[in-house]
């Protein structure tokens, strides 16, 4: 067993840690008050390859694997969680779907550019009333032979106003239940498509979150993932992967604010000397530093299954869930730790811990990631020992 | 135009400094390592030269194996080929002889070397280069055009700036000006994946043994506590100042 990450690797840890704290720490306090979209510096992160990290070099992606992908986004959540998510929905769920199940044309259309950074994608599952229960589609695509009609709305989308391409999921045939569903490539100036206003957030409000509204929307045959009923499976897919992003999220959320902290308490002196000598501080920064190695390891170990093509559905299932705890409790300790000027934006861990909430309710809650693992202790699919 | 950028292996600069062995050797423990940044103004200044007229850049480094992924992260830059002196390096004569060694085998046009590295400050490795090798030598340089086989180089003195200009071949010792650090280069990711296969070439040292060595190292005493004097206590406070500071 080795526990070294390769030169590789380090080198993608350096380069996003690098760009995380030359592009992304300036600004980031007046981003998240105002909700101002970080679009310069998402253009930015197509250029260094960040947009396209794991879709293959023959469509103008990065080719890297799962655990770049991973160390990339926990360094730039430690500084900016809004643009990691940006990041996040735009590489595991619109590419790689693309990439996994999408035509030749889909792919020479869609997902180059995607890949590249020159047009930003969004995925389009939950709604109004399906979240967690995502069969329950209410949107509906109606096979009228040439193409589909388009009707219904989504709530809740990562990127919904920026993205030029969605990955909208829909019910074709009710009849036939989760069986009927679609999973479809629509673009976002067809005629029919109409982005509503941006949500104002808790946290990660520099990111764009939006409703969608599809009126009567004509998409191509060919504009169909996958053979006819597949969305949902391909739903379900495509959120296995994402789990690992989001979990990658919580990790560096979770990251940032021990580095914060941890660094400010040696700053920091009371009844003479820094606060991390006091016990009390000292031991949330040691439980701190436990859960989040903890939490890593879980990170990581779910990259690597999905890197070593084994199934990983248990593992990111744990990661999210246990990075997405240890962020939201440690957070809070960070604001603790930091007392007065933590409840302050200058220091930053109070945005950090208005962020971390959301990670453990998006791409599946925390309750429903104790669903899937339970399902596999049951299915007697928990690989053991780990 | 072949350009040889010479690239110090340093710790970063938020490195906490510490020593160990009797105090004679620093302690890397948990110490990150970067490109010397005046190095990396020179080798994005270099990278600029390649991509207006198709320069070609070689990075060397004398240092243990552990100096390889700052020589990597200089190709994931752009660089086209590594050399890393397969030694310790102990001091700026043995750097410059090695890489004057190296350069007796490949000729080079221009070679561009921090004009100090930010651990030992030494500041001598591009002026020995250049008197190893017989070629200019211009420090301290702020700016640099070519045109042809002519340099004309900026440098900056005291109070102000001298521009120079130079037949190739150069030795430059490059600083911040020479590029700003907003435009130091983050390596991308297609750059880090072409780097694993980019040449990195290891020589072995033509010196032997060593001239000097470190006898120990010292760091600046702690900062004392401050004191609060009485803004009405002048008297004490000068007493201070001229007892305890030893400033007046």
């Amino acid at each position: 067993m080795d526990f070294k990450l390769s030169e590789e690797h380090k080198a993608v840890q350096q380069a996003a840690r690098e760009f995380a704290k030359t592009r992304l720490l300036e600004g980031v306090i007046e981003r998240d008050s105002k909700m101002i979209h970080p679009s310069e510096q998402v253009a930015e992160m197509g250029a260094l390859g960040f947009m396209g990290i794991m879709t293959s070099e023959k469509y103008g992606g990065s080719g890297m694997d799962a655990l770049s992908y991973v160390l990339a986004l926990e360094e730039i959540s430690k500084i900016d969680a809004s643009a990691a998510v940006i990041m996040s929905a735009h590489n595991s769920l619109a590419l790689w779907a693309i990439e996994a199940y999408g035509s030749d044309t889909q792919k020479e259309t869609y997902l180059t550019p995607l890949a590249q950074g020159k047009n930003i994608g969004c995925f389009c599952l939950s709604e109004p009333e399906a979240g967690s229960d995502a069969s329950m589609q209410r949107t509906t695509a109606e096979d009228k032979g040439d193409f589909y009609l388009l009707n219904g709305v989504k709530n809740w989308i990562t990127n919904g106003g920026k993205a030029d391409y969605q990955l909208v999921i829909a019910q074709t045939d009710p009849d036939k239940k989760h069986r009927g569903i679609n999973a479809f490539i629509v673009e976002k100036n067809w005629e029919g498509v109409t982005v509503g206003p941006k949500e104002d957030k808790l946290g990660i409000r520099s990111s764009d979150t939006h409703s969608i509204n599809y009126t009567d929307v004509k998409v191509p045959k060919q504009n169909r993932i996958g053979a006819d009923g597949f969305g949902f499976k391909l739903a379900m897919q495509i959120l296995e992967g994402g789990r690992i992003g989001i979990a990658a999220q919580a990790l560096g959320i979770a990251a940032g604010a021990y580095e914060l902290s941890a660094n400010y308490s040696t700053i920091r002196s009371s009844f003479g000397k820094p606060i991390a000598d006091h016990q009390a501080i000292a031991f949330k920064l040691a439980e701190m530093a436990m859960d989040i190695e903890a939490a890593r390891m879980l990170v990581y170990r779910a990259a690597y299954l999905k890197d070593s093509g084994e199934p990983y559905g248990y593992a990111s299932a744990m990661a999210k869930l246990k990075a997405s705890d240890v962020a939201m409790k440690h957070t809070v300790e960070a604001v603790q730790i930091h007392g007065g000027n933590g409840y302050v934006k200058e220091y930053h861990v109070e945005r950090l811990m208005r962020d971390a909430k959301i990670t453990q309710i998006y791409e599946g809650t925390s309750e429903i990631h104790k669903i899937i693992i339970a399902r596999n202790i049951r299915r007697g699919e928990l690989a053991l020992p780990i | 135009m072949k350009i040889l950028v010479c690239i110090s292996h340093v710790p970063d600069t938020t490195s906490k400094i510490n020593f160990v062995e009797n105090d004679t050797q620093f302690d890397t423990q948990g110490v990150q390592y970067i490109i010397n940044p005046n190095d990396e103004f020179g080798l994005t200044r270099a990278m600029w030269f390649k991509e207006k007229s198709g320069a070609s850049v070689d990075v060397i480094s004398v240092g243990t194996a552990e100096t390889e992924a700052t020589l990597r992260k200089a190709l994931a830059i752009g660089a086209d080929n590594a050399i890393r002196v397969n030694a310790t390096a102990r001091d700026a004569q043995q750097v410059a002889k090695e890489i004057d060694a190296v350069m007796q085998e490949n000729s080079y046009d221009l070679v561009i070397a921090g004009r100090e590295s930010i651990d030992y400050n030494g500041g001598m490795v591009p002026g020995m280069i250049a008197a190893l090798t017989g070629m200019n030598y211009l420090n301290n340089c702020i700016g640099l055009e070519i045109e042809g086989n002519q340099a004309t180089a900026i440098r900056e003195m005291d109070g102000g700036k001298e521009t120079i200009t130079s037949p190739l071949p150069l030795v430059i010792g490059a600083q911040k000006g020479l590029v700003e650090e907003s435009d130091l280069r983050i390596p991308n990711m297609r750059g880090i994946m072409m780097a694993r296969k980019k040449p990195l070439t290891v020589v072995e040292p033509t010196q032997e043994g060593q001239q000097v060595q470190t006898v120990s190292f010292e760091k600046p005493a702690p900062k004392g506590a401050v004191k609060l004097v009485d803004p009405e206590n002048i008297d004490e406070l000068i007493s201070l100042l001229h007892n305890e500071a030893k400033v007046i």
